[in-house]
């Protein structure tokens, strides 16, 4: 490993804190964003002679601050440059300021920086490039490669949202309880977005974008050190880290979905599944359910089971009753009658699916599992009709040539 | 005398390593724990899952059970337990059987483990300080 390329992975950790500490002191995210690249270039030139300091976030910020100062100074008086020596050296500072840090609320910084990603007007794709681009510090290069875009689509939708996000105000103070509450979760529905667009990507040839369900699950478990009891912070890092553990087996040589009950289990990541697993009974012990442990929990009934068979369908079915509870949506009710068709056959799942047929009138999956549902009960041609209607409705490639495999079992 | 050395990092750096700075800093690691082990020095060698999975039990009047790593920095490490449960449940009634008057136990699960080529100790087997 080159030294750039420690300093790099030290950065990248460092960056949401010391971003989000050097927003809060300058409330012009430009600025701050300004801020911490000088003080990256400056950490270039001084840890490979200094060392890395033994708190590379609080470096970053105090470089950071006063790099930005010196030059809002320069612009104010048109002062002449000041020296680099001028800049107090960091290192000496350093113990009096980790002390300031630790005492301060960085946890509220960090969380008010994923926060103003998340405008509610702009689409959550431009939520997601934003983040990237701000809090995980991806270059736009980056960032249009993982959105499949061109560099310079990608370079103007950004530039668009972070126009959006300097005109919404942005609350500075401490927030309190329930602020703080309301923030967490519209993060959480951020960084899940972020982790679904790498899981299952909403068009384009990759089905399975590694980088972005990885660095979702950085975020999670970021936010997850910095609010250690928050149940649904568990439960979405659970819920990701299991769902991200079955990547591999996924999809086969070809490049085409493999489902659940024929992958090789013996590919599933069996350190993110244990992880997961401690993270959802951890959020159970909480007495405080919700969305993402729902289907944290799930996710975890799937990944107990050594064989297929082994799965406990009649326990997940009952866990999603308990979703359709606390978030009621047509697709939750699509995913129960799955597990219903393991339970109590597919005639009672079907049944379930009649009053989806509206609500999810142009969803994919709505119609793969109908069609499913149908040639199990025999109904070849009406499962025919279901199948080509899902693949009117496909994303990927992959999910057309999955269900174009299941037209043709059909046909033999 | 048996020495234990303990590992700290950032985490959020961790997080942020590369496939490629992983088995760097692992194949480092090996050359010098093969070396041990050829010795007959190597004792069991862990690593822990991140602290997001941690808990922590806390002597109280009834022991307080908190989310979170052990996270004080007034109280030092003074010693570890390695114990085989059947869930994070069960680690932390056995933590709540352990927990004295004062002071703390982190209660985190092991991400890998290699148990060592068996050590004979040369220490005491006295839970008890020596002088006493």
């Amino acid at each position: 490993m080159t030294e750039v390329a420690w300093i790099g992975a030290a950065l990248t950790a460092a960056r949401p804190q010391a971003v989000a500490a050097l927003l809060r002191y300058f409330r012009d995210l430009d600025v701050a964003e300004e801020a911490f690249q000088e003080a990256s270039l400056r950490a270039l030139k001084s840890w490979p002679v200094n060392g890395p300091p033994r708190d590379p976030a609080a470096w970053l910020i105090f470089v950071g601050r006063n790099s930005a100062l010196d030059e809002m100074r320069r612009r104010n008086k048109h002062d002449t440059l000041p020296d680099d020596d001028v800049i107090p050296d960091a290192e000496n500072n350093e113990a009096a300021l980790v002390e300031r840090l630790d005492s301060s609320a960085y946890h509220d910084d960090v969380l008010r920086l994923l926060f103003v990603c998340c405008q509610p007007d702009l689409p959550a794709t431009q939520q997601i490039a934003v983040a990237l681009r701000i809090v995980s510090g991806l270059s736009v290069q980056e960032i249009a490669r993982a959105f499949l875009v061109s560099e310079a689509a990608m370079a103007q939708r950004i530039t668009r949202a972070k126009r959006a996000m300097a005109e919404s105000a942005v609350a500075f103070e401490t927030p309190g309880p329930v602020e703080r509450a309301e923030r967490l979760t519209t993060v959480a529905a951020m960084i899940y977005l972020l982790f679904n667009e790498g899981y299952s990507a909403s068009g384009g040839e990759a089905h399975v974008r590694v980088p972005l369900c990885e660095e979702a699950i950085r975020l999670a478990r970021l936010l997850l050190r910095l609010f250690p009891s928050e149940s649904e912070i568990m439960g979405l890092t659970a819920l990701m880290l299991l769902q991200h553990a079955r990547a591999a087996a996924r999809l086969d040589a070809n490049g085409n979905i493999v489902l659940m009950d024929d992958q090789d289990r013996r590919l599933w990541n069996h350190d993110l599944i244990a992880e997961g697993l401690i993270l959802v009974e951890k959020a159970q012990r909480s007495g405080v359910p919700g969305p993402y442990q729902m289907q944290a929990a799930i996710a975890s009934v799937h990944a107990r089971a050594v064989r297929p068979q082994d799965t406990d369908w009649a326990q997940i079915d009952q866990i999603y009753s308990v979703l359709e509870v606390l978030q009621p949506s047509p697709v939750v009710t699509l995913n129960r009658a799955v597990a219903v068709s393991k339970v109590r056959g597919p005639a009672a799942a079907l049944q379930m699916l009649e009053s989806l047929a509206q609500p999810l009138a142009g969803y994919f999956h709505y119609f793969g599992v109908k069609g499913a549902l149908l040639k199990d009960l025999g109904r070849a041609a009406e499962a025919r009709v279901a199948f080509n209607q899902a693949i009117a409705l496909a994303r990927t490639p992959a999910e057309a040539a999955h269900i174009r495999m299941n037209l043709d079992r059909l046909n033999t | 005398m048996f020495y234990c050395i303990l590992c700290y990092n950032l985490e959020s750096e961790i997080d942020a390593w590369t496939r490629e700075k992983w088995a760097a800093v692992l194949a480092k690691r090996e050359t010098v724990t093969h070396k041990l082990a050829a010795e007959g020095r190597l004792g069991p060698v862990g690593r822990l899952m991140p602290t997001t999975t941690a808990m922590t039990v806390r002597a109280s009047r009834e022991a307080l059970v908190l989310d979170g790593p052990f996270a004080e920095t007034k109280e030092q490490l003074l010693g570890f337990y390695l114990v085989d449960c059947k869930s994070l449940q069960d680690a932390l009634a056995v933590a709540r059987d352990l927990v004295g008057d004062t002071g703390a136990l982190e209660v985190r699960p092991l991400a890998t483990f290699y148990p060592g080529i068996g050590l004979q100790s040369p220490l005491g087997t006295s839970p008890l300080p020596r002088f006493q």
